[in-house]
């Protein structure tokens, strides 16, 4: 499945930055919800994290 | 799906080894630190947030919140490795938009460019806190932070991205300008944290987000060259 033949000269560098950009946007999102969320369950849960990471917790 | 699904894969093996390796400096280096500054948290003055949001920002002593121990490790562990495989997809995607790393070297490098984005920035205006400590609003502190870390990472990017001087002032002048404007102070900075166990606080945390950093820009770098056939071989150009 995993060849080179997949990718390389197939593939454009344009049909790659779709997906890209998807793969950022889903860090992004488990960034915002585990280091900004308000909700007291996940605060609570990675409140040593927070301050350990220095986001803006308290 | 494919570039995606390998994606995620490549981030998913690093964030989890980066994330249990920051585990372990944290349960090591800062979390005794901030155990220590929450005896101080009953004798602190009502958490003045600015607007004087005291009311809110108590965690609401009803909410569930894990046990002291072994509980509260592993939650702490779990944050880290889901946190780690977050910003594990974010450095990937960026990398390879940017034409892939080569290599753990390069991975390294990489690594030093989250850290300045997600540390070392936001810190200069809004240094790791303990609890206890007081702060200005929490949403203007999230913005500011939000900010500065797009604001660094777009300047970073210009500079090493555009083989142009124009280009690259402005790159400069995106670093610079949040902390023109500055990040919001609370009122007062009285706190019953001790000084100095709030100086080794903040070395600690920055100190411990660059090894996450490098782990996890390394880690990277390492496994993408097992499977480069995956994501195709690194070039130098913009994708």
């Amino acid at each position: 499945m995993n060849t080179s033949t997949t990718f390389g000269a197939v593939e454009s560098a344009k049909a790659r930055v779709l997906p890209l950009l998807m793969t950022g946007l889903l860090g992004v999102f488990i960034i915002a919800v585990s280091g900004f969320a308000q909700m007291d369950v996940v605060h609570n849960a990675g409140h040593d994290y927070r301050h350990s990471m220095a986001f803006p917790c308290h | 799906m494919s570039v995606f699904r390998n994606a995620v894969f490549l981030a998913a093996i690093a964030g989890l080894f980066a994330g249990i390796v920051m585990t372990g400096l944290q349960s090591f280096f800062t979390v005794p630190l901030i155990l220590q500054a929450e005896t101080y948290e009953a004798a602190a003055p009502a958490h003045d947030h600015g607007e004087g949001a005291a009311a809110d920002h108590h965690h609401d002593e009803e909410a569930w919140a894990p046990a002291d121990g072994a509980e509260r490790t592993f939650y702490t562990a779990l944050a880290n490795i889901v946190t780690g495989i977050g910003f594990g997809l974010l450095l990937v995607a960026v990398s390879e938009i940017a034409g892939g790393i080569t290599g753990w070297r390069q991975g390294l490098v990489w690594g030093f460019a989250g850290f300045a984005v997600f540390t070392l920035a936001p810190g200069l205006g809004l240094p790791p806190e303990l609890p206890a400590m007081p702060a200005a609003n929490l949403l203007a502190r999230q913005v500011w932070w939000i900010a500065t870390v797009g604001a660094t990472a777009a300047g970073l990017a210009l500079i090493a991205f555009r083989r142009s001087l124009p280009l690259a002032a402005l790159g400069l002048a995106l670093i610079v300008v949040p902390h023109v404007v500055g990040a919001p102070q609370p009122v007062s900075h009285e706190t019953p944290v001790p000084a100095d166990l709030h100086q080794r606080f903040v070395v600690t945390v920055t100190v411990t987000n660059l090894l996450f950093w490098a782990v996890l820009g390394a880690a990277t770098g390492f496994i993408r060259t097992r499977f480069s056939g995956a994501l195709g071989t690194p070039q130098n150009s913009l994708a």
